[in-house]
């Protein structure tokens, strides 16, 4: 098939970038997202122009580095899938398709369709983990976990930190991310001892990164390629208050 | 050369202990007087950064994701090896390092596996305490699968993405310790050289891919935790990034490469669609517990399968060939990895292959759906059945998945003694990128413990030993001749790169050495297809330097010169694992040469003449590379033909 690219070009982050449109010919149904776009850019730098930029690793929707509007949806709006799973299949013959970067200001862009994210490791850094040292831990069956538990802990735990929840967001909220980490480690009993330093830390430090607030509209759970759900986002706002009240400040 | 492996004296079981007391310890005061550089972020560099620094070091992690949580451990879907025992099924330390032993084909370091499988328990206790959601029994305690043909259930699991839960449970310590101020992160940055100052390893030259700026980074000691090199075959189960180019410059600066012809070819992964196939992905192997592999008996019902004439459904039950079966009663579907590869490889190549390329045979669901029902069956492989709707278009309740091996792991890597230290002193070697553990074959739900074991357990110990003895003021400054000298050809390489403007790109090379590749030095390899490799790659590196089109500059974000550094570097490596393939005159493990089967097709090794590991030392640019050996003895297991018959 044969489709026409609009495509967000941007040198670097100071860049005010403009789309730009692209051909796509002789596309094959059985390629991904990705691939159509490879072919775009042997095209590209067989006619000496620049490639166009983007994040890809794993290409098998797990490591979280594709990072692509697709047609105003983030990964493209095929359920469960990033883009780097998704199929030209579903696209047809004379389609136009347009191609942006995430879009949030807490995620500038450093080229074309790659952003920076890692707003998200800093707000790991400040208490998205449970402080073991290597070596001084009990045995892993000394601390029983109940399957529900766990279970609902590895729901959320899949997150692949891709981001696609701010740009799906109107108001570029993390909220869905912060919240599967905090759900996750305040699911078990490993996680007990820092709930609340945990919850308190990592909540100011997305809103100190410049993430906006969440108004429950759901359009981050709609995209997330791993399917976590919006209910994370009560759980943490309850560990969120449980702390506060724990620490006295409410 | 020396390649002296300074395995502990003294009973198998009590070498480690004894060694861990013997080694030297450097002053609680004194490590913070330490920088130790990791580079790359996987299991094993993130475990080993994260460990360094609780231990008080400070260090320096690189990698050239946008995050340490990327690296590509994250897609191992399958589980982790431990000698808990908790099935009470009779595992043990022993049987682990059995097991690793006779899966690698007599070709690992028995002192090394032995370690391997006594850290192993340690590994699992780490993870939980880390918060891991580790799948559980009802009654809240760990539960476990048997996996790869092993004959007990020791493999822990996280649904299907034990690796991503695991990297992320070593993220999550890294990052602790980057929040700390333990550990400064350089994501998005590529090591370039690695810089030797009389000769210990002292240091890195990096480019930043976001500005192009290339800087210096000197060092007390330097990690390598740099992955596989299966993108040598450009089509891999490895993510896009992953590259040989940190183990390769440190080859180049005298580091020994170990066994480069060891490559893992894994069955079932999902066959090429086209051209344009950018890489290949893996289905867990778990699917053979209960997939049925086969192709139809005769090549004219292929062939019209083939051409969309027939389907899998009207071949009946007994036009089908189910070889795995038939050829090994006792193990079935469940042969080790590279058993099954070579079997369908075969069948393929007498013409019997299922789909468009002919490279593809049948897993078959239909007997399984059938005997527990459907809904049983998705509860088992759900996520893997979707996936491969999800790439395929194809409904694998109703049709039968088709597969064919791909490239996934590589156990060759640079040499390192017990100590996980290559012969250049100083340069530590840890997970995939070292050679050490698995031998020629490595078994599933074994480098997840590999890459944990040489980061959590074992090179914070014996590190110390290096940095005790040379003692908190050697480390040189970056200003040295020694830095200005790498930074002055990492840049020569760069401007070179740009400044050639030929007609083809990155990918176009890398395409076609990874065709060679797996033409001449893949599943199945023999001398003439060898000789012709050795002698194409020459003729299409030197095109590469003639020939390549790099757009745009150094100093912006610019992934085509990234790829071209890379595939330089696979360019010449490829080579070495073809010379390495070649002088193997034996098959074992992952390394089938033709000439050496017997009778009934199965592989032939020659203990007698090359039950050594394979060493090459770097000669200089065009220069043919000198093999040494390391001679393997084994005290403890006994050498066998393996056979699953």
């Amino acid at each position: 098939m044969d489709l026409k690219l609009k495509v967000w070009r941007q040198d670097n982050a100071g860049d005010v970038g403009r789309f730009e449109e692209y051909q796509a010919r002789d596309i094959s149904p059985d390629m991904s997202f990705l691939e159509m776009l490879d072919v775009v850019n042997e095209g590209l730098i067989g006619s000496g122009k620049e490639p166009i930029a983007f994040d890809s690793d794993c290409r098998e929707g797990i490591c979280g580095s594709c990072s692509m509007v697709i047609n105003g949806t983030a990964h493209g709006g095929q359920k469960g899938t990033t883009a780097c799973q998704l199929h030209m299949r579903h696209f047809s013959d004379g389609m136009t398709i347009t191609i942006e970067p995430w879009r949030a200001t807490a995620f500038p862009v450093h080229r074309d369709l790659v952003v920076d994210r890692t707003a998200f490791d800093r707000i790991q850094q400040k208490g998205g983990f449970i402080s073991v040292r290597t070596g001084s831990v009990p045995d892993a069956n000394a601390i029983p976990v109940s399957k529900d538990e766990s279970d609902l802990a590895m729901d959320a735990a899949q997150c692949i930190g891709c981001g696609a929840c701010v740009a799906a967001c109107k108001n570029a909220s993390a909220m869905l991310f912060v919240a599967a980490k905090i759900s996750h480690l305040s699911l078990v009993p490993q996680g007990q001892p820092e709930r609340e330093r945990r919850a308190l830390a990592m909540v100011k430090q997305m809103d100190d990164e410049g993430f906006g607030n969440c108004t429950v509209t759901g359009s981050c759970e709609a995209v997330c390629p791993k399917e976590i759900s919006l209910d994370f986002i009560a759980r943490m706002n309850r560990e969120y208050g449980r702390a506060l009240i724990k620490k006295g400040t409410v | 050369m020396n390649l002296d492996a300074k395995i502990p004296s003294g009973p198998m079981a009590q070498k480690w202990g004894k060694h861990q007391f013997d080694l030297k310890l450097v002053n609680p005061a004194n490590k913070r007087k330490y920088e130790v550089i990791v580079v790359g972020s996987g299991l094993a560099g993130a475990s080993a950064a994260a460990t360094l620094a609780e231990l008080g070091y400070n260090v320096k992690c690189f990698c050239f994701q946008d995050s340490p949580r990327r690296a590509h451990s994250i897609a191992a879907q399958g589980g982790i090896n431990a000698a808990k025992n908790y099935q009470n099924d009779g595992d043990s330390v022993h049987r682990l390092f059995y097991d690793t032993v006779k899966g690698g084909d007599y070709r690992s370091r028995e002192a090394n596996v032995h370690r391997l499988a006594q850290v192993s328990v340690n590994i699992i206790d780490q993870c939980a305490a880390q918060g891991v959601p580790f799948a559980r029994e009802y009654g809240g305690l760990l539960a476990n699968r048997s996996f790869g043909g092993a004959q007990v259930s020791r493999t822990f699991y996280a649904r299907g993405q034990t690796g991503q839960q695991l990297l992320l449970g070593a993220y999550s310590s890294l990052s602790r310790q980057i929040g700390l101020g333990k550990v400064q992160m350089f994501p998005r940055t590529e090591m370039l050289d690695v810089v030797l100052v009389d000769g210990h390893a002292k240091g890195i030259v990096v480019r930043d891919m976001v500005s192009g700026e290339i800087s210096r980074h000197s060092a007390h000691a330097v990690v390598l935790a740099t992955g596989g090199y299966g993108n040598a075959f450009f089509l891999s189960t490895n993510a896009m990034g992953s590259n040989v180019t940190a183990s390769f410059r440190a080859y180049k600066r005298g580091a020994a490469f170990a066994n480069p012809c060891y490559t893992q070819i894994h069955p079932t992964c999902i066959p090429v669609s086209g051209e344009h196939q950018s890489k290949l992905t893996l289905m867990s192997e778990s699917l053979r517990n209960d997939g049925r592999v086969w192709v139809p008996k005769s090549q004219a019902v292929a062939e019209k399968i083939r051409k969309g004439e027939l389907k899998a459904s009207d071949v009946a039950e007994g036009d089908r060939d189910y070889y795995l079966e038939r050829k090994y009663p006792s193990f079935g579907n469940l042969v080790p990895r590279d058993v099954a590869s070579r079997n369908a490889k075969e069948a393929c190549d007498e013409g019997r292959g299922v789909v468009g390329s002919g490279l593809g045979v049948y897993l078959d669901f239909e007997d399984a759906i059938g005997r527990l029902g459907e809904s049983a069956v998705r509860e088992r492989y759900g996520n893997l059945f979707d996936m491969y709707e999800k790439i395929t278009g194809s409904n694998a309740y109703k049709n039968p998945m088709t597969i064919f091996p791909a490239v996934h792991y590589t156990m060759g890597g640079l040499w390192v003694d017990y100590n996980l230290m290559s012969n250049v002193p100083g340069l530590y070697v840890v997970g995939e990128a070292n050679f050490s553990d698995h031998g020629a074959n490595r078994l599933g739900a074994s480098a997840l413990m590999q890459g944990l074991a040489d980061g959590y357990f074992v090179l914070p110990y014996t590190i110390g030993q290096y940095l005790a003895e040379v003692g908190p003021d050697d480390r040189p400054s970056v200003e040295g001749s020694e830095f200005a000298g790498a930074e002055e050809k990492v840049r020569g390489q760069i401007d070179q790169m740009l400044s050639i403007k030929g007609k083809r790109t990155p990918t176009s090379f890398h395409r076609e050495l990874g065709q060679i590749m797996w033409d001449k030095c893949g599943m199945a390899r023999n001398k003439a297809g060898l000789e012709e490799a050795i002698k194409k790659i020459p003729e299409l590196r030197a095109e590469f330097w003639d020939n390549l089109n790099v757009p745009g500059e150094n100093g912006s974000l610019n992934q085509s010169l990234e790829h071209a550094g890379r595939v330089a570097d696979f360019l010449e490596f490829g080579e070495l694992m073809c010379r390495d393939a070649l002088q193997r005159e034996e098959s074992c493990g992952g390394h089938f040469r033709e000439e050496h089967q017997t009778p009934e097709g199965e592989a032939k090794r020659d203990d007698e003449n090359f039950s050594f590991v394979g060493a090459w030392e770097y000669k200089g640019e065009n220069q043919t590379p000198e093999l040494h050996k390391e001679n393997l003895v084994y005290e403890e297991v006994k050498m066998t033909q393996r056979s699953y018959k």
